[in-house]
Formats: structure tokens, C-alpha cells, sequence
């Protein structure tokens, strides 16, 4: 199984991936600048995410809005920001992949000339409104900023939020923004992928075309920062919620790093669907829980493996503590069973495949290319990518729990109903979070 | 190679045509429509079930009845468990989906081609036989009251509720599909026996299959699979055609209120009930919608989010459905600037039905907007069985597809004007909030909505 494709770079350092499908007389353009709120620096949070706002609000020769023209093209068009990167993308009909790659471009080349205050002040007031909508005025919304506070040492680049803290958002001024811009976005700090119905020399050529002459920019220096919990810490949030829910968090392998898909499989074997061990376990026979999860949230720099677990009415979060740890230290001891992991290999060779169905957008094609090559330099990464969880064994999947989980310390945090101090862990110190 | 020219945008060049594949049907000698779409792209296969009848088939004192009891047919069939039956989809990498709409319910399963034959049997089998026994049902039950008492944490959930009780109050489409606590603690598990022999059965359900084999082929193995699905007689009377009878020509409320004190947004819904989906201004429509919220660059989003930004977004829809469905405005907006937020809103759904009609170009763009991006909706096999299953629910044409951008292109300034005018009424709109009551109060009267009534959904 594989992406077929084609891979450049451009003299300014722009790497160009070019894919064909032509099953729709469509094109996905996908643009990944290799820049996260972990590029950010304590005091000056939430700027990758802001200019995923302020990059479409009009450039040096389009100073208008980017989503009218896009838009009469038939585009579906979005941009997304996570610690590690920030992409931006569109799904074109096949005659508009010009005017696609003439505002990439565009934006990428001449953003500054038309970023004034007014843009800068109104955009940051609908990210506020974002924070408000997505965080604050959802139930447990605060809870992963909590977590990464606590996970995290204050100058570690995961210990903020892509969304920003409050007051750095409202500190910002217009020069700090520029600068942002000016340090990571430019064709060296950046990959372009074109997927679907297009001819791979036509492609190279548009590409080299409108962005062969930008200037190719600093490559920014890695980040790097160690991460580790000197001791297990015990925390409690209250929130708008009416029943507490328990969260558990260790720090995990980065991603494509050893023991990563390991974790993964653990995760699956413990809260995927009714046949893992604790959803059956506490949900479906004690139905001492309404819901559990558990996933392997592995990024750049470091990972974090996070259970959560909401109590059912009247159940205490100690007795969902006892349950989880022992189910960890169960899989950690014994590993996971033939058919968990005939079950997880059955998911994943199919989630592969599906992975396969879309050209664009979040995860389609476009997306997955451009994530091989930033974070690995490989687009081709497809096929090895799956091959790395086909090869897991049962012990394997064992020792990384063992290492990772049951012998390391971990941040338990449980959410509570605004008042009710009483229902959380024993022990816990309260946390605030803004 | 030449220098690009930054003067100007490129001109969009001549799109590559689009055609819907052709959708093969049978029917079954036990009444059950059976569609099939040849889709090459990838070795996956999507088996899309519909049946009519959805959250408004409650009876109307067990509201929630159909939810839980499409809900509980994952949960065991043919006297295997639930966790049998999760088992199964597993181990074909499935992703089994069941959903209850207003006017249906749909069972979805996408999985790889070489699974297609069990996958139709698993969907058959819990479908036709599941075992709906007592302890599952006390199990998923509780599973339901504990959820809606998390949505009371919830702003939009809380939204919905008020909204549908506002605008439908004691018609089929003035509840939620989940139910309320009261209602839930009534249910039987017999009562879902008897409303699953009543609801589902072959005769006017449908059964879409999409994937990479020849129609014939998918049609001969999706009919053997359900050849021998028998109805069952229940005493329990379905009226799937309650939802036809017109709503309230009044809403419940003009302007409710839901207090959340300290809530850090006000969560909004403004609007009415106003068409059928067989509306033949369903187009027209579209295109109204498109203008005036339905997209990016619509006029509300341009003016709420762009302009003032008084929110991350905003959103209008006409949500069409076999009886009379709404049309709906939703944010969600900073506590402070309610009351203008509203204020704006509604101007711009005024304006557009009197002294701002739509104008060409708007209505240029909305156009291109829709049509040149329709092929995007077909690109996966679930997508297509979706849509398929779309038009059966609908009783749209198999060509429906195909004519769709030709009878949108015929839309006319001055019909959308019309219909503007004609579906969008001021002085029947509904304005909610769930907010926080103490901050927002004093700003309330200015609007000219008249007293706000504080409401205290039923959780």
C-alpha cells in the first residue's frame, strides 16, 4: 500500500510533493508551515494559531479577504494549528489550481505589507470568542490545559495551549506578530503538496512558477526540551459539570518513536470499542462508568499517553483509579491477548486503507504526504508507517506499558462539579487554570 | 518561464464535468428497495440502511423510544452479546454507525471490499433479529439518563432542546431523539420490542450498497442477504405520518431565555419553522441560504465574525425535512454584546427579504460556491451511499444528482427575493439564548422582542 508520488525542492527550499488521482476533476492543495505554538515562547502564546486567522485575511496583492475568490472557485478551504505545525489548505475543481497556488503563494510571499492593526485587533477578538466557545464554555474544556500545564515545566514548549493564554493574546502587539511571521514563514520552513486530478510536470511547473522566486527565509533552529515528571502529582478542577470525571497522564514516546505504535495498540487493547478491557471492565459489566478513553497522543518533541474515565452518578473516582491502574498493570504484566491483537491489527490495516479514500482536507491524502515529509522528511513513510504496527508483538506491546505506564510516575487530574471538592482523588491540590 | 503576474487573480479555468454514477436498483419480493453505485476509487464498501421513521415516530408519551431502540441493536442479535457483535465489526476493521434522525433511522457500515458479504450479514442480522433482552436495555438506559445529565453542562444541547420545544411545542419534531429523563424511566424494554417489529421492516426501508464491484453483483449479494427478512406484526401503531400535520402557526416563545450563570458565552438560536424539503423552492432556497449565512463570506458570519467580531462563527440553515422544518440561525457570542449580536442577526435576515435584496454578484458567488464544489460530496463510497439513501428517504429522482446544478442555475435574483420574502418572517421569529440571565437582562427590552420568559427545559 502506498501514496505514489513525486517529491522536489525548489532552489528557495520549498519541498514539493505532487500526487495524481483522477477519479474527481479535482485538486487538493495542502500547505504545511513546520511552525507550532512549541515555536512560541512563555508570555507570547497562541501567535501560530492567530496567524492561521490572519492568513486569510488579504496579502500585498490580494488586500482583501482570502475566502470570496476561493469560494466563487467552488473551494472548500481551511487551515488548522497544533503544537508541531500549522497547515493550510484547499480542495479546488481542477481549473483553479492556479488561483490556489497564486494566494498560497501570495500569502506566503508578501503577508506583512497588508497585516495592519485593524486585522490584527479584530481577528484576535474572534480567537478570543474561539477560547471562550471551545474551552471555557465547554464542560471539562479546561481540563487539557491543566493537564499540559501540569505535564509540562513552564519554559517546556508543550506547557501552553495552541489557543494562547488570555493575557499574552491581549499583550500582543503588532511587531511581535511580524516577527513571528518573518522567523517561520517562508518557503524553507515549509512543504507544499498537490494531490488529485493534475499532471506531475504541469504541477511542478505551477509550483516552481508561483513560488520558485520568494525569498527562501531562516530555517529555524529544532526545538528541543526535555520533558519527565520528577514525581506523580495529584490534582483536582472544578467545572461547569455534573459528573467528576478522572484523567490520567504519563509522558509517552514522540512520534515514530520507539514504543509510539506500541502505546497505541495499548490504547486500543484498554478503551477502543466495547470489546477493550476497561470500557467491558466498567462500563458494559460493573457500569461503574459512563464512557472511557484512552489514546497515545505522540507529537513531535515528546508524547503524552492520557486515559479519562467520567464516573457513572454516584460512583467515586477512587474506585475508577483502583480499576484503571490495575487493567494498566494487567496489559503491562501479561501483554495483550491473540485476539486483541488480531483486533488491532484488523483496525489498523483498515484504517490505513480508509486513510487512502480523500485527496484533501484534514487527513486526506495531501495532508498525510505533507506530514510524512516534515516531521520524517519522507513522504513515502505510507507503507513503513503501517508496517511499524503490523510488526508489533504482544510483548512488545507489553514492555512499552510496562516502561512507559507502570513504572512511571503520572499526573492524575479529576474534573468536579463546581463546590464539590469532596468528590475527587484523595489528597488532590486544586488547580486554576484562566 | 514567465514571471506570475501579482496584478491580478488568475481566471479560473474550464472545469472537467461531473457525472454521478448510475444508481442500479431491485426490489425485493419482501418489499425492501435495494440501490447499488459502482465506486472504483478504493477496495471499501459502504451498506447504508434506511428506514423511515425517525425521533418523530416516538409515541408521543415515550419520547426517546425509537433513539433507544435503534440504539440497542448493536447490542446483541441472533442470541449473541453485544460484545460478540463488536467483536465481529472488529475483526472487519468496520466502522458501524447508527444514527436517528428526525424522519429516520440509518445504519451505516463501511469496511474493505473482501468483508462485503459478512458485513451484509451482520447488518441484516441486527437489523432483523436483534435480541433486545432486559439487562442490555437497563444497561443502555442508564447509559441515556446519565447522558442527559451531562447535557445540562451542555450550552448548544441545551439550545436544541429549548429551541425544538419552542418552535414544535407538542408536534413530533418539538422533542430530541434522546428522550427526556421522565420519558426514558417510563420505557419498557417490551416497548422496544414491540416498536422494532413495528418500525423495522423490508417494506419501505432501503438498502444502499456502494463499493469497487459491478452493480449486478453488489445487488445479487445484498438481496440474497436480505431476501429472508421478514415483517413482524406488533399491536404498536407507527404514525410515520404525524410529522406531515402542520406545527404551531405561533411559537411557544419570541424570546426565551435558558439562565447558565457565569456562562462565559451566550449560545443563540433564532428562527422558524418554514418548509417542507419537497418544497419546489428548495433551490431557491439553497441559494437564499448560501447568501445569507450559509457559507464563509455570507452576509451574517461577514458581519458578526468579520466585521465586529462578536463570534468565532455563524451559521444559517433551512433544515429541511419531510414535514415542515425550520430555518435556524446559530452562534454562540461573548456575553457582553448579546443583545447587538441579535440585533444584527436579525437585520440581516429582514433586510434581505425587504431593502437589501440579494444582489447578482452575491448571487454569482453563492452559485459558483455550491456547483463547482458538488463533486467534493462524492468522493468516498460512504458518501455516495449516503446521498443515495438521501434521495429514497426524500422520494427524489434517481436523476436528482445529475440535474442538480442545471436547476440550481436556473435560480433567479428575483426568485430568491421571492422566497426570501415568502419563508423568512420577522415577526414570527423565535429568539433563544442560553446565557448568563443576570449580565444580559438589561439589555434585553431594547430589542423590541417584547418581555423575555425565562425557560427551564425538560431534561
Amino acid at each position: 500500500m502506498q501514496i505514489p508520488y513525486t517529491k522536489r525542492t525548489l532552489s528557495n527550499g520549498l519541498d514539493v510533493i505532487v500526487h495524481e488521482d483522477h477519479q474527481l476533476p479535482m485538486v487538493a492543495v495542502n500547505l504545511w508551515y513546520h511552525v507550532g505554538s512549541k515555536n512560541e515562547r512563555p508570555g507570547r502564546t497562541g501567535f501560530a494559531h492567530l496567524f492561521e486567522h490572519l492568513m486569510f485575511e488579504g496579502s500585498e496583492h490580494h488586500n482583501h479577504g482570502y475566502f470570496p475568490p476561493m469560494q466563487r472557485a467552488g473551494a472548500l478551504i481551511n487551515g488548522s494549528t497544533s503544537t508541531d505545525r500549522t497547515n493550510y489548505w484547499e480542495v479546488v475543481p481542477t481549473g483553479s489550481l492556479e488561483l490556489a497556488l497564486w494566494m498560497e503563494s501570495d500569502r506566503m510571499g508578501y503577508l506583512l505589507p497588508a497585516l495592519t492593526e485593524e486585522k490584527f485587533t479584530n481577528q484576535r477578538d474572534v480567537v478570543l470568542n474561539e477560547r471562550r466557545q471551545n474551552y471555557e464554555n465547554r464542560p471539562y474544556g479546561m481540563a487539557g490545559m491543566a493537564l499540559s500545564a501540569a505535564m509540562f515545566a513552564p519554559d517546556h514548549p508543550y506547557h501552553w495551549p495552541t489557543i494562547g493564554a488570555t493575557e499574552d493574546l491581549r499583550a500582543a502587539s503588532l511587531a511581535d506578530v511580524h516577527a513571528f511571521f518573518k522567523t517561520f514563514y517562508h518557503p524553507a520552513n515549509a512543504s507544499l503538496a498537490l494531490a488529485g486530478d493534475l499532471e506531475t510536470e504541469q504541477a511542478f511547473d505551477l509550483a516552481e512558477q508561483f513560488f520558485g522566486d520568494l525569498l527562501p527565509g531562516p530555517v529555524p533552529e529544532p526545538v528541543r526540551a526535555d520533558a519527565a515528571l520528577a514525581a506523580s502529582a495529584n490534582l483536582v478542577l472544578e467545572d461547569r459539570v455534573e459528573l467528576p470525571r478522572l484523567y490520567l497522564s504519563w509522558h509517552s514516546p514522540a512520534m515514530f518513536a520507539g514504543g509510539d505504535a506500541e502505546l497505541d495498540v495499548i490504547a486500543d487493547v484498554l478503551a477502543h470499542g466495547k470489546t477493550s478491557r476497561l470500557y467491558k471492565l466498567l462500563v458494559y459489566e460493573r457500569r461503574i462508568a459512563t464512557d472511557v478513553s484512552a489514546y497515545q497522543h505522540s507529537r513531535e518533541i515528546g508524547g503524552v499517553f492520557q486515559i479519562s474515565c467520567t464516573a457513572a452518578a454516584g460512583v467515586s473516582l477512587a474506585e475508577l483509579e483502583a480499576a484503571i491502574r490495575s487493567a494498566v498493570t494487567q496489559v503491562a504484566t501479561g501483554g495483550p491477548t491473540p485476539a486483541e491483537m488480531e483486533r488491532a491489527l484488523a483496525q489498523t490495516e483498515a484504517q490505513f486503507l480508509y486513510r487512502l479514500q480523500t485527496i484533501g482536507g484534514f487527513g486526506g491524502k495531501s495532508d498525510q504526504l505533507n506530514a510524512y515529509n516534515t516531521y520524517l522528511g519522507d513522504p513515502g513513510y505510507f507503507d513503513r508507517d503501517r508496517q511499524r504496527y503490523l510488526d508489533i508483538t504482544a510483548d512488545a506491546a507489553a514492555s512499552a506499558a510496562r516502561r512507559w505506564l507502570q513504572d512511571a510516575p503520572l499526573v492524575t487530574l479529576s474534573v468536579v462539579p463546581r463546590g464539590r471538592r469532596e468528590l475527587a482523588l484523595t489528597g488532590a491540590t486544586e488547580v486554576h487554570v484562566s | 518561464m514567465s514571471p506570475v503576474d501579482r496584478s491580478r487573480l488568475p481566471v479560473p479555468g474550464p472545469d472537467r464535468p461531473f457525472h454521478f454514477p448510475r444508481i442500479a436498483r431491485r426490489t425485493l419480493p419482501n418489499g425492501l428497495e435495494v440501490r447499488a453505485v459502482t465506486h472504483s476509487a478504493m477496495p471499501v464498501i459502504s451498506i447504508v440502511l434506511l428506514v423511515p421513521g425517525g425521533s418523530s415516530a416516538d409515541p408521543t408519551d415515550r419520547h426517546g423510544l425509537v433513539s433507544i431502540t435503534a440504539g440497542l441493536l448493536d447490542e446483541g442479535s441472533r442470541g449473541e452479546s453485544a460484545l460478540a457483535v463488536a467483536d465481529r465489526v472488529a475483526r472487519m476493521g468496520g466502522d458501524l454507525d447508527l444514527e436517528v434522525g428526525v424522519d429516520a433511522v440509518v445504519v451505516a457500515l463501511t469496511t474493505l471490499d473482501r468483508f462485503y458479504e459478512p458485513g451484509l450479514a451482520l447488518v441484516q442480522e441486527i437489523v432483523a433479529a436483534p435480541n433486545l433482552a432486559a439487562d442490555d436495555f437497563n444497561r443502555i438506559r442508564n447509559l441515556r439518563l446519565e447522558r442527559l445529565r451531562q447535557m445540562k453542562d451542555h450550552a448548544g444541547a441545551m439550545a436544541e432542546r429549548a429551541f425544538a420545544r419552542a418552535l414544535y411545542d407538542g408536534h413530533p419534531y418539538g422533542h430530541l431523539g434522546l428522550g427526556t429523563t421522565a420519558s426514558l424511566t417510563a420505557i419498557t424494554v417490551d416497548e422496544t420490542r414491540l416498536l422494532h417489529a413495528a418500525l423495522f421492516s423490508p417494506a419501505g426501508a432501503t438498502l444502499v450498497v456502494v463499493g469497487d464491484r459491478p452493480a449486478g453483483e453488489l445487488l445479487d449479494l445484498a438481496s440474497s442477504a436480505f431476501g429472508d427478512w421478514r415483517a413482524k406484526s406488533s399491536p404498536m401503531v407507527i404514525d410515520r405520518a404525524a410529522a406531515l400535520a402542520p406545527p404551531p402557526p405561533r411559537p411557544l416563545t419570541k424570546l426565551g431565555v435558558v439562565s447558565r450563570p457565569g456562562a462565559a458565552q451566550s449560545e443563540l438560536r433564532i428562527g422558524h419553522v418554514c418548509a417542507p424539503r419537497a418544497t419546489p423552492d428548495y433551490h431557491a432556497l439553497l441559494m437564499l441560504n448560501t447568501i445569507l449565512g450559509g457559507q464563509f463570506v455570507s452576509r451574517i458570519n461577514l458581519n458578526l465574525r468579520e466585521d465586529k467580531g462578536y463570534t468565532y462563527g455563524v451559521r444559517t440553515g433551512f433544515d429541511l425535512r419531510r414535514g415542515i422544518g425550520p430555518f435556524v440561525m446559530q452562534t454562540s457570542v461573548g456575553t457582553e454584546v448579546t443583545a447587538p449580536a441579535i440585533r444584527e442577526a436579525l437585520n440581516e435576515i429582514r433586510d434581505i427579504a425587504a431593502t437589501r435584496p440579494a444582489t447578482d454578484d452575491e448571487l454569482s458567488l453563492g452559485f459558483a460556491t455550491v456547483s463547482k464544489g458538488y463533486p467534493r460530496g462524492f468522493e468516498t463510497a460512504t458518501q455516495v451511499a449516503r446521498s443515495v439513501a438521501q434521495l429514497a428517504l426524500h422520494g427524489l429522482p434517481d436523476s436528482y444528482f445529475e440535474e442538480f446544478i442545471p436547476r440550481l442555475a436556473q435560480v433567479t435574483r428575483d426568485e430568491v427575493s421571492r422566497v426570501a420574502a415568502t419563508y423568512l418572517d420577522i415577526g414570527r421569529m423565535t429568539t433563544l439564548i442560553v446565557g448568563d440571565l443576570d449580565k444580559i437582562a438589561a439589555s434585553l427590552p431594547d430589542l423590541g422582542l417584547g418581555p423575555h420568559q425565562v425557560l427551564t427545559p425538560e431534561i
